[in-house]
């Protein structure tokens, strides 16, 4: 999306880049963005609606068809507050930066075993381990 | 717009990571950690990290999750089992085991940053859709796992497209740092670093897609990832592995919604069009199967590769497209709700495909198609670069340097650039970032200490007029025309002295999917298609000196094609070294799989100074019985 200083309006510039992630309507503060989908594939008169609200942490859809037929839908987005995230500055520091496991990982419940696992068995086998190997099979 | 003469901005530092998607977060997390006070964290994407990478549209599942103690629970062990059957035996065990014994502190990580990971109500633990995915309602997967990365990196360089790798003038096969530049306001950069880790996207795009007009980004793979995953160590010289081994997935038709939802959750089958099931594949058919694919055709589930085949054979053989019976697992409203809730969270153009084209799933059933090929290594496929293993279990042969080093000293990879493992997807990808950050710290903490990089003003300066020429080359030639300029790129503008970056890409995706196995051959090539394309994709790259941009902008998406189209040489050596057909490709003149001679990877190399590429075969070593 880029501004057009003009007319005062954003427009998206790369319509053939576009993937359809829908992030300018989300983010839109003025819920401006308008979109309909490809040329290539989709008749028109479908409609969609979004919005993407960060203090209920909700995102709410409303999908309307060529028909006519509307479709509300509402899922949570997050479920902690907005800017919440522990860091990794926030992390207690550890000084086994030789061993193999990562942060929190020194917890058996981050790390889900007692120790880092490793395979029962370490083997060898070079090439296929296949019974029937034989070429030609088409 | 005037001939530019935008200004240099130098940024040092120990760690850069290269691209802020799920890899590149988990990389800045895990270094950070690590460094604390003792190094510098330093990240470069070319978006927004908060929406940036293939996880900004948002995703519905963790597709890899928690691996515990609980009986319940997989083991690694199990998951290399199901890799390795995937890959059709072309798989790094090493690689895939270390991701796979890291995952729980992950997803616990994501769980407490506030991810909605749906729970079992009765049990509390977290639900799984199949044997290793949890459901998430993950619009907003992204932009959490970014606020944890925001406040854990030390400097974040947004909208900077980075080009190319800078190598020390002093010390042979060694990274030491990166160029690239603002899409916006044009400034040059330069971060120069003691370790880099390119996190960077696989490639979509390279082959030519289903829809071509307005609808070319609508792809399954984002159009953002322009391969930068692999172009990058290419340029450095480093080895890529498995390029043949490229990913096509059965998708909706055209909108490309995933099908793991209503297969795993739903329950959905699929048929051909006359109403016989293949999904899920009935044995008789896998019998059929096992004459070209021999035990794999019977692994559970049944490899990527095979059901794929199976799709592309139905279409081929006039019974297609596949459909899924979307009709006969909705009885309610609710199931329905779950159903748009799964594609409005992850690809919302699957739902508005419905509703424009007055699809209701709850009464009709949808088309399926194989799409274009792509080439990355979080997902079904394993082609990326060459990576070094766990210090505590991968075999000699691939363990000369640190964890997840590529064959360049000081420069690592993570996520789609990490090639011979593969089915990572956003968690996976975050863990084996996280592996890298780790290892990256240790190597810049111990081996490093000491390392400068250098690099001169001379090479700082060439490459600030390689990045730029094809901003120079449009004014320069601008005024040959007589098409008059347009706000926008001009798909049909006709330039005797420049191709614009639509062109280059055009070409390029015709030639790979004409040439390269793509859709438009049913994914068959030859030896003589294959040399052919290794001929046309040469002129190509040697047309890049004609190509032209009109503003920042365009100067990204011709850098973007340029990484695709390394990519895509790399590809057509790769499938010229193989004699036998293993992936989702048939070689007509090797129209099998050849276990006893081509259970091995395939590994290729451009000479950065030559620019010629070279293919080796190399033993695959298997650690699990």
């Amino acid at each position: 999306m880029h501004y057009n200083l003009k007319v005062r309006r954003a427009y998206n510039t790369d319509p053939v880049s576009c993937a359809e992630c829908l992030n300018c309507v989300k983010y839109c503060p003025e819920h401006a963005v308008d979109v309909r989908t490809y040329s290539d594939f989709a008749p028109l008169g479908a409609r969609v609606g979004v919005i993407r609200d960060t203090k209920k942490n909700m995102i709410y859809w409303r999908i309307v068809f060529r028909d006519g037929t509307v479709h509300d839908f509402a899922s949570p987005i997050r479920t902690t507050p907005w800017g919440s995230a522990r860091s990794a500055k926030d992390i207690p520091p550890r000084t086994d930066l030789e061993s193999e496991l990562l942060a929190l990982e020194d917890k058996p419940e981050y790390l889900g075993f007692p120790e880092l696992p490793r395979p029962k068995q370490l083997v060898r086998i070079v090439g296929s381990p296949l019974k029937q190997t034989a070429g030609g099979g088409r | 717009m005037s001939l530019p003469n935008p200004p240099t901005k130098i940024v040092e530092t120990d760690i850069l990571v290269v691209g802020g998607g799920m890899a590149g977060c988990g990389a800045v997390f895990e270094a950070k950690y690590w460094c604390g006070g003792k190094c510098k964290v330093t990240l470069v994407d070319k978006a927004k990290v908060e929406k940036s990478g293939a996880v900004g549209m948002g995703l519905s599942a963790c597709n890899l999750g928690v691996f515990t103690t609980d009986p319940d629970d997989p083991k690694p062990e199990d998951f290399v089992y199901y890799v390795r059957n995937d890959f059709l035996g072309i798989v790094r065990e090493d690689l895939v085991y270390d991701i796979a014994r890291h995952m729980t502190s992950t997803i616990k990580l994501f769980d407490e940053w506030g991810l909605p990971i749906w729970r079992d109500p009765k049990t509390g633990k977290y639900m799984r859709t199949g044997r290793w995915q949890h459901p998430i309602h993950g619009e907003s997967y992204k932009a959490i796992i970014a606020e944890a990365c925001y406040k854990s990196a030390d400097e974040v360089y947004e909208r900077v497209a980075v080009t190319h790798p800078l190598m020390d003038e002093r010390v042979p096969n060694r990274i030491a740092g990166v160029v690239g530049f603002h899409v916006r306001d044009g400034t040059f950069y330069v971060f120069k670093a003691k370790a880099v880790i390119v996190a960077a996207g696989g490639t979509s795009l390279l082959y030519r897609p289903r829809s071509v007009g307005e609808g070319m980004g609508r792809t399954w793979y984002p159009t953002w990832a322009s391969g930068s995953a692999l172009a990058i160590p290419i340029l450095a010289g480093a080895e890529a592995t498995s390029l043949e081994f490229r990913l096509i997935v059965v998708r909706f038709k055209d909108a490309y919604g995933p099908v793991g939802f209503p297969y795993l959750l739903l329950k959905m089958r699929s048929t051909d069009v006359k109403g016989k099931q293949w999904e899920p594949l009935p044995d008789e058919a896998k019998a059929e199967l096992s004459k070209i694919f021999f035990d794999y055709a019977w692994a559970k589930p049944t490899p990527t590769p095979i059901r794929t085949w199976v799709t592309v054979t139905n279409l081929k053989q006039g019974r297609g497209p596949d459909i899924m019976q979307t009709q006969e697992r909705l009885p309610d409203h609710e199931s329905l709700h779950v159903l748009f809730e799964d594609y409005l969270d992850m690809t919302p153009t699957q739902a508005f495909y419905w509703a424009a084209n007055n699809i209701h799933p709850e009464k009709t059933p949808s088309e399926l198609l194989p799409t274009e090929p792509y080439i990355q290594a979080s997902h079904a496929s394993p082609g990326a670069m060459w990576a070094s293993g766990p210090a505590d279990i991968a075999p000699p042969e691939y363990k000369w340097g640190p964890n997840r080093m590529l064959t360049v000293e000081g420069l690592f990879g993570a996520g789609d650039t990490v090639g011979g493992s593969g089915h990572k997807f956003s968690s996976g990808s975050f863990t084996e970032g996280r592996i890298a950050g780790k290892s990256a710290v240790r190597y810049v903490l111990t081996q490093a200490k000491d390392y400068k990089p250098t690099v001169s003003s001379d090479t700082i300066e060439r490459y600030k007029e390689i990045v730029y020429r094809p901003l120079v080359w449009y004014h320069m030639n601008k005024p040959l025309t007589t098409t008059p300029e347009t706000p926008h790129t001009n798909w049909y503008e006709i330039h005797p002295n420049y191709l614009n970056w639509h062109q280059l890409l055009l070409r390029l995706q015709k030639i790979m999917d004409e040439y390269v196995a793509g859709w438009g051959m049913f994914y068959v090539t030859n030896e003589y298609l294959l040399n052919r394309a290794v001929e046309l994709l040469r002129m190509l790259e040697e047309d890049f000196r004609f190509a032209a941009a009109a503003s920042y902008h365009e100067l990204l998406r011709v850098w973007e094609v340029y990484h695709r189209l390394l990519v895509g040489q790399g590809v057509t050596v790769s499938m010229l070294h193989r004699k036998e057909s293993r992936g989702y490709y048939f070689n007509a003149d090797y129209p099998y799989i050849d276990e006893t001679n081509w259970h091995v990877f395939v590994n290729a190399r451009r000479d950065p100074k030559t620019g010629q590429w070279s293919v080796r075969t190399v033993p695959l070593i298997h650690i699990l019985p």
